[in-house]
């Protein structure tokens, strides 16, 4: 019988309804920055989406006043079962405009749109329907009996998950009373300025929410603005160092969600076929633009061949190429920069003996992609070992006892996540408690939730998000 | 074991494990306890998340048709009359009579004492009579019992039986029962090449666990069962994704270790093409497309068929097709 190909199937790009050009949201209104419009492109094609307006300094200024005003004369005033009931409506307006938001997530993005459909635009949801629901019941989170707002919070997010970071950024914030300026990243400007849109036909009062696109100077502004009284941010660690001088001695609030190099160990008696699964899930989902993304493998020798052959035949598996396609499991690289630098660490792994296995799956020629990679005979000291890639690249390490296991697992400046692989329940908790990461995973990997705290040990940052640890960072107490 | 039928044989390329796994009982039990857990949490997840590949146009033609020549047409009723047969026969040759073109079914799939009517009526068809045999669907009887009845299967001229494994004793631990009882069920299939092949029956639905989906499918592998089946149709759940997930794994690591390919069928519950092509696609992504022909896969089911024709017409023509245009068996 003749192979069976899977037909194209992709989801139609209309649906995301793309503008030809975007604007910032300031003080409740669309209005022009005062800053060089920026092009975002569309990863899977380089071809330009559309032009978005950036802030210069007095945009920032403006948005901090509106916010401050919003906070002092309306939203701080304002009762929680209130604000849930905005916090309820932006969340019922994203779920009905979900394809919409989930098309434009992965055209911006070049994440694969089953990805942005199942996982990114539902989370973000469920983000706001969960905080919506602590609004009125803040007294009763365990920060004392009447906790209250910061006031006015900067916020400045990665281009990895667009939608989902500024859901977790401006839902705990808006539930617990405090006023947002937002700024989304370079390169992925487009859903949060959909998500302004949202805020503004919810009803929003002006200068609760505000989104200002732009470039890292931007993100420098506003984070060092002297109007804030809380930044948020998340990204890679040395941005994150760079904030927290800044912030250094002001008083203001800060929390820091940075990179990671998470430790994936499969002991031997592991579900193997589902910890296979779980290894992939945890590098190639989102192309390994994941911060907390299971980049080390950690695989007991007595399995590791078994193991590592199981998971080429799966990765091989994996089909790259149309973000839009719904059978894409790969999508594409977000920006040239990214993927220059996931190639120069690749190649720095092969020079410092690493032995290289790419995915034999064919690989679109134009656009911005990268193909399953995993390296085995990686040693500690190696580059791929150390460094976040932040691509979908796996390093094989292999390990004798659970002691070696933590020990390597551990060794590492990051610790943001962690993966146990075993059918033995005391063995996972013997390792869980040893392992220094803010996630520990227990066969599974890459499982969201706004109930459960997210955050990171380390030079992984500082602060939860999620759940009733990530309302602390918002509430004064 | 207690067996005085050789022990079938088993390839030579074989790994060292699996050719020690049935030298004695205690062999057999420690390769079967031994074999991966499955973690039920994510091998459902993997099931469902490969449940959402979207299959159109050209692909879901040629899926279609390829589900087609992997039914077994199934009837196994109490009221089953030798006019229900010819029906069952006449659709299996030709299930679309307007269109031609269409795909044969591979089997049809009867009581024993039906048989040697369907191998009448598809004599010259390439079209395969399975007959179910060994106290289907229970599998509570005597030894004896269920050898004649595959016995009476296979002289009734079924090219292929499907048995059931006896649950009791494999709940029970009683492995080597169950490997016995497949090894003569498989001896009185025949030899040579006119034996009839052997379908094994897990009656996934009393297993309880994935684990012991596992296990059993590397039993009625070890036992030299050609397929091995998810269900008897008559107990509910019947064939899942999840468990189709771990008996085509099963197979795969079969491949793995011996270089020889076994099938699986799924068999109930299966009614619909959306259902049937998720199906194909984890045969598909989990075994391997080596594995999507009907040697190696099969569907059991009766109402599938329809739909199948319907969403073929609809495909071919470009309207929703009429149930009254395709009608029933």
């Amino acid at each position: 019988m003749a192979a069976w190909e899977y037909a194209p199937a992709p989801e139609s790009a209309a649906t995301g309804r793309l503008q030809p050009s975007y604007r910032m949201f300031l003080g409740g209104e669309f209005v022009d920055g005062s800053g060089e419009p920026l092009k975002t492109l569309n990863p899977a094609t380089e071809e330009v989406l559309a032009e978005v307006s950036t802030a210069n300094p007095s945009d920032i200024d403006d948005a901090v006043a509106a916010a401050r005003n919003a906070y002092e004369q309306v939203w701080g005033p304002m009762p929680g079962v209130e604000r849930a009931k905005y916090l309820f409506r932006i969340a019922r307006m994203m779920a009905e405009r979900s394809r919409e938001l989930a098309v434009l997530e992965t055209l911006d993005n070049g994440k694969p749109i089953r990805e942005s459909r199942d996982t990114d635009i539902p989370l973000a949801g469920a983000h706001f329907f969960y905080h919506a629901g602590w609004a009125d019941k803040l007294g009763y989170a365990g920060y004392g009996p009447d906790p209250k707002p910061l006031g006015v919070v900067g916020s400045v997010i990665p281009w990895n998950f667009p939608l989902l970071m500024a859901a977790w950024k401006i839902a705990p914030a808006l539930a617990a009373g405090n006023t947002i300026v937002l700024k989304p990243a370079e390169t992925t400007p487009l859903t949060a300025l959909v998500l302004a849109e949202i805020c503004q036909q919810a009803g929003l009062p002006p200068g609760v929410v505000n989104v200002l696109p732009g470039a890292g100077d931007v993100g420098a502004a506003l984070v060092g603005h002297p109007g804030l009284d809380k930044v948020a941010f998340t990204g890679s660690t040395d941005v994150g160092k760079q904030i927290q001088r800044t912030l250094a001695g002001t008083g203001r609030g800060l929390t820091l969600e940075l990179g990671g190099k998470a430790a994936n160990i499969v002991y031997d008696d592991a579900a193997l076929d589902q910890a296979v699964e779980g290894v992939v899930n945890g590098i190639f989902f989102n192309q390994g633009h994941v911060c907390c993304a299971g980049s080390r493998l950690l695989v007991q020798e007595s399995v590791a061949e078994e193991l590592i052959e199981l998971l080429q035949a799966r990765i091989s598996t994996l089909r790259i190429g149309d973000p839009l396609d719904k059978n894409t499991d790969v999508g594409a690289i977000n920006s040239r920069a990214q993927l220059e630098k996931i190639t120069e660490l690749t190649a720095a792994g092969e020079t410092e003996g690493a032995t290289r296995w790419t995915s034999p799956c064919p690989v679109p020629q134009r656009g911005l992609f990268f193909p399953p990679t995993l390296f085995t005979g990686v040693e500690q000291s190696m580059r791929i070992a150390r460094e976040e890639i932040f691509g979908p690249v796996l390093s094989v390490l292999t390990f004798r006892t659970p002691d070696e296991a933590v020990a390597k697992a551990n060794d590492t400046r990051y610790g943001l996540s962690a993966g146990i692989w075993t059918e033995k329940g005391s063995r996972m908790l013997w390792t869980a408690q040893r392992l220094r990461a803010g996630v520990v995973w227990e066969n599974t990997f890459n499982r969201f939730d706004p109930t459960a705290p997210f955050g990171g040990y380390k030079e992984s940052g500082f602060g939860r998000e999620g759940g009733r640890a990530g309302l602390e960072a918002y509430l004064a107490h | 074991m207690t067996s005085t039928v050789a022990a079938p044989q088993l390839p030579a390329e074989l790994s060292l494990d699996v050719a020690q796994a049935t030298t004695d009982e205690a062999s057999l039990r420690r390769f079967l306890r031994g074999l991966p857990g499955v973690d039920a949490v994510g091998l459902e997840l993997r099931a469902a998340t490969l449940a959402t590949r979207s299959i159109k146009r050209a692909s879901k033609v040629h899926a279609i048709d390829t589900a087609i020549s992997m039914i077994d047409l199934t009837t196994l009723e109490g009221a089953d009359t030798p006019g229900r047969v010819r029906a069952l026969c006449a659709k299996a040759r030709q299930p679309d009579r307007e269109r031609p073109d269409t795909p044969q079914v591979a089997a049809v799939c009867v009581y024993p004492d039906l048989a040697a009517q369907a191998v009448q009526l598809l004599r010259g068809t390439g079209i395969h009579v399975a007959a179910v045999a060994t106290a289907f669907p229970s599998g509570r009887s005597s030894r004896e019992i269920k050898l004649a009845d595959t016995e009476l299967a296979v002289a009734a001229g079924a090219s292929e039986v499907d048995m059931v494994i006896d649950r009791a004793a494999f709940l029970t631990g009683s492995y080597g029962r169950v490997f016995d009882e497949i090894v003569a069920v498989k001896a009185a299939c025949g030899t040579g090449e006119n034996r009839a092949h052997l379908k094994v029956i897990l009656e996934t639905g009393e297993l309880g666990s994935y684990d012991d989906v596992r296990r059993a499918s590397w039993l009625a592998l070890l036992a030299g069962a050609d397929m091995i089946k998810t269900s008897t149709g008559k107990i509910s759940p019947a064939a899942t994704l999840p468990v189709a997930h771990v008996m085509l794994q099963a197979l795969r690591d079969w491949y793995r270790r011996t270089g020889e390919y076994r099938g699986v069928k799924a068999a109930g519950g299966i009614r619909t093409t959306k259902e049937a092509i998720r199906f194909l696609v984890a045969v598909h992504e989990v075994a391997g497309e080596q594995w999507l022909t009907p040697d190696l896969f099969r569907f059991g089911a009766s109402s599938l068929l329809g739909d199948l024709l319907l969403q073929r017409r609809t495909q071919l023509e470009g309207h929703y097709a009429s149930p009254d245009q395709i009608g029933d068996l």
